[in-house]
């Protein structure tokens, strides 16, 4: 059992939980992530660990209800407790200095840039990172990431906050005033990534993202996870979770990760009918027609 | 009970096994095998000839002293059976089910010259099951050495080590990658073969005997191995992470939805539960048409689930013969059974997928056989023109595994073969002085009673390596 020592709400339906795993925490590196089983009977599920505290064995996940399995996390607080925390898997981020690095973060994907963002200073880079959300409540981690960053642009869809665009219209102000950028690292949406790797790639900027395809085991057993980069299969939990962005089969992840629909579907009505609240499916519908939409983009 | 005339032992027919109906397991998950009742296991053991030359016993990977286990039986001494049975093989309850006896013991049991062999592996079920519902879990804690050790990986190998260990005094604690301990017998072998309650009995036991077992630590990630004997403090590690990686073939459209890995088929079956979805999270696609390649266990069984999750018809296409196939011979009886269909001499070229990028069927070429390849079997080679399709909305990769970098990678001064398994001597050690290896992950996919076999010789060497006298285990 893995006890949460905190949790709070950082955006709507996005939360932040302090989870005590010493073994996992005193191996963190940039890129890590852990694959979690909330309760018996529960699904595993891949989840960035956005930070670590090795001094008091902790680790920090910053979560998205998208489902189910979210959901149930998400409902945890302070005191409880989650039955599997296994970690850190993937291969650590690599870290050098680029001279410039620009960070892409849409939504929780900012919980991947968040540990790189610390690191890649450290070892000399001037680090950008540009932050997305659909209004101003949905930006994350501004705060802490200033502490690591030498700018910090917060971007929202509506214009509530920041920039008004997406981030991508953004990254290329940023590339194009800067001129020296040497790298751009992206976690985000399946469709925020591809636009990212569509802005870095006639201009020959290496770009590294982070894939989330659909996990089991996070240790190369199974191979659901398998994407295609640069035409041959990788296991994204092994061999990544990042790779080069710019020879990744995006369209083939977008559709590998609606493989479950139907059945996921399921599991939340199931889950809604149990906590007995109503006005679930109608969010749910909602949330589909947003995932639908930025899909489409 | 007075001894039988030889004469009189020939003339006993071989008990048969009681099972499920076809029909009924056909859709359910329960084991198919239901064990010899008492009469029918006594009535089998009289038919054992009490060889003095026990063939059988040479057939055993771990040497499990077959006549005598067998006569206890007959003698309706259960208790003594079971010492005699737990001697050489401490998890009898599982290779009484999933050794493939055809080809060990029982091929070379005298009886199957003209015949039919002694039912050993039923037999040997018989008493493990007997034991394990009938017998207090009773040992003597040994002194401890002071000595620790690593396990890396709950399988049959990693598990049989540990309990060596621990009757020798020493501190042992299993690390193990999943949540659930076991290896490919929880993850990779389905209830209907090996109900997953005498695999966590057998856990349970290890447990009571002070083996400290924990899960979700994938070592390579968590911990290097360099760090389980450094500052972790371990004294030796035993290696058995089994083989992993799932083999794609490498042909069009395997990344289409309804494309699985055997191994990802049954571990979301087994491990997740997922034949039980609504009850457990973790979902798979039920498919009315689903079709395995492969022809060893790993295509048996996903075959099987298949079935059992409505596939009608569940197809298998095995590129060679039926003579050939690798997989237990009452797996395969039992799928025929159950109405799974064999497509021998079928090789898949092409999975297709529909305009929604979904499995839609998989396009075929007949083979034929050739000349000998390297294994001694004849090469199967495709009869040009004779492409085909079978329809399906699952597919499921059975054709093997490789070993899994991930350990071996993050452990400098580990020696590799060059398909990635681990280089160990004699005595199962490895490249690194006092880590040791066995099972899958040195022989490539082998089997349980195999890796037990290494588990256990290992257990000894290390036993040795920590200067703990003869090597030989306090009895229990
Ligand atoms: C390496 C990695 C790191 C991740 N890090 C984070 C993180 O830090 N925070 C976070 O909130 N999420 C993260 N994810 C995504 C997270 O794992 C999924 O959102 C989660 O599995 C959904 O489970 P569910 O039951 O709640 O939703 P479901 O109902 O199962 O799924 C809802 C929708 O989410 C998508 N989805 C399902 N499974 C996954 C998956 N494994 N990955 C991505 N999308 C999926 C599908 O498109 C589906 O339609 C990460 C994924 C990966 C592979
Ligand atoms: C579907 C299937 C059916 C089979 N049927 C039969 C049969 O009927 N009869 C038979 O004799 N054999 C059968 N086999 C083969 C047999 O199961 C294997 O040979 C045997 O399990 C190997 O044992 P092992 O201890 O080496 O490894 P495994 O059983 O593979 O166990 C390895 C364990 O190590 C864990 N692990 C992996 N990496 C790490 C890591 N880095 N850190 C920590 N833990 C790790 C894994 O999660 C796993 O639990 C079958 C195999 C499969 C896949
Ligand atoms: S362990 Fe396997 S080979 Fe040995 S006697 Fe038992 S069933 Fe036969
Ligand atoms: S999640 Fe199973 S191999 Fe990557």
């Amino acid at each position: 059992m893995f006890t949460i020592e905190q949790a709070e709400w950082l955006a709507p339906k996005v939360r932040r939980l302090v989870v005590r795993a010493p073994r996992v925490s005193s191996h963190h590196k940039p890129g890590h992530f852990v694959i979690v089983r909330v309760h018996e009977g529960g699904e595993r599920i891949p989840l960035t660990i956005a930070d670590s505290d090795a001094a008091s064995g902790t680790i920090t996940l910053i979560v998205q209800i998208v489902g189910a399995t979210t959901e149930r996390l998400c409902s945890l607080s302070a005191g409880d407790s989650i039955a599997n925390v296994a970690g850190p898997l993937g291969r650590p981020t690599e870290i050098e200095n680029f001279g410039h690095a620009v960070l892409v973060g849409g939504g929780v994907g900012t919980a991947v840039i968040f540990p790189q963002a610390a690191k890649l200073r450290e070892v000399g880079n001037r680090v950008t990172a540009v932050i997305g959300g659909r209004s101003r409540e949905y930006v994350i981690l501004e705060k802490e990431l200033s502490s690591h960053c030498n700018h910090v642009y917060p971007c929202t869809d509506d214009g509530s906050y920041g920039y008004h665009g997406f981030v991508t219209a953004k990254l290329k102000e940023v590339i194009e005033e800067c001129g020296d950028v040497g790298v751009v690292l992206t976690a985000g949406p399946v469709p925020m990534m591809r636009a990212v790797a569509g802005v870095t790639r006639p201009l020959g900027i290496k770009t590294i993202v982070s894939l989330n395809p659909i996990m089991v085991d996070g240790t190369g057993m199974c191979g659901g996870c398998r994407v295609t980069v640069a035409g041959e299969m990788k296991f994204a939990c092994v061999d990544g979770p990042e790779f080069d962005a710019h020879t990744v089969d995006f369209a083939e992840l977008t559709d590998r990760l609606t493989t479950y629909r139907e059945q996921e579907a399921l599991a939340w009505n199931r889950l809604h009918e149990l906590t007995e609240r109503s006005d679930a499916s109608a969010s749910r519908c909602k949330m589909r027609e947003m995932e639908d939409a930025a899909a489409s983009r | 009970m007075p001894t039988m005339k030889p004469s009189e032992r020939m003339k006993i027919p071989r008990q048969a096994m009681p099972e499920r109906h076809a029909a009924e397991r056909a859709v359910c998950f329960q084991e198919v095998n239901c064990g010899y009742p008492p009469d029918a296991a006594a009535t089998e053991a009289n038919r054992c000839l009490q060889c003095k030359d026990a063939k059988c016993i040479g057939g055993c990977p771990v040497g499990v002293n077959i006549p005598a286990f067998v006569e206890a039986i007959a003698a309706n001494d259960l208790s003594a059976a079971a010492d005699i049975l737990l001697a050489d093989n401490v998890l009898p309850g599982i290779t009484g089910r999933v050794c493939p006896q055809e080809k060990q013991c029982e091929a070379l049991c005298v009886r199957a010259k003209k015949g039919t062999p002694v039912g050993v592996g039923y037999l040997e079920r018989f008493v493990a099951d007997w034991a394990r519902e009938h017998r207090k879990d009773l040992f003597e804690p040994p002194a401890a050495t002071g000595k620790r050790v690593a396990v890396v990986g709950s399988g049959p190998g990693g598990l049989t080590c540990a309990g060596e260990l621990a009757k020798r005094g020493h501190a042992v604690t299993v690390f193990e990658a999943l949540h659930i301990p076991g290896g490919v017998l929880v993850y990779g072998i389905p209830e209907f073969r090996l109900p997953k309650a005498i695999v966590h009995a057998e856990v349970e036991s290890l447990r009571r005997r002070g083996v400290e077992i924990v899960t979700d630590v994938v070592i390579g990630q968590t911990y290097t191995i360099h760090e389980l004997l450094g500052v972790e403090g371990f004294d030796s590690v035993f290696i058995a992470n089994g083989a992993g990686l799932p083999i794609f073939q490498g042909i069009p459209g395997e990344n289409l939805k309804g494309v699985y890995s055997a191994n990802e088929f049954l571990t979301r079956v087994n491990l997740m539960g997922a034949y039980r979805f609504g009850e457990t999270d973790t979902p798979i696609i039920k498919a009315s048409e689903t079709v395995v390649c492969g022809g060893g266990n790993t295509a048996m069984d996903a075959v099987r689930t298949a079935r059992r999750l409505g596939g009608d018809p569940a197809t298998l296409a095995y590129r060679r013969s039926r003579e050939e196939m690798p997989a237990r011979a009452e797996e395969v009886k039992h799928a025929e059974e159950e109405g799974v269909v064999f497509r021998f001499l079928c090789s898949p070229l092409e999975v297709l997928g529909d305009e929604k990028g979904w499995v839609r069927g998989v396009r075929c070429i007949q083979m034929e056989l050739g000349e000998p390849d390297a294994s001694g079997r004849r090469r199967p080679v495709p009869v040009p023109g004779s492409e085909f399709e079978i329809p399906c909305q699952v597919f499921i990769q059975a054709i093997g595994t490789k070993a899994n970098p991930l350990l071996t990678q993050t452990t400098p001064g580990l020696n590799t073969n060059k398909w990635g398994n681990i280089i160990v001597d004699a005595d199962h050690m490895t490249s690194i002085p006092g880590v040791f290896a066995g099972g899958d992950i040195v022989r490539g996919g082998a089997t349980v009673i195999l890796a037990m076999g290494d588990g256990k010789s290992a257990a000894a060497a290390m036993d040795r390596y920590l200067g703990n006298g003869s090597g030989d285990a306090a009895s229990t």
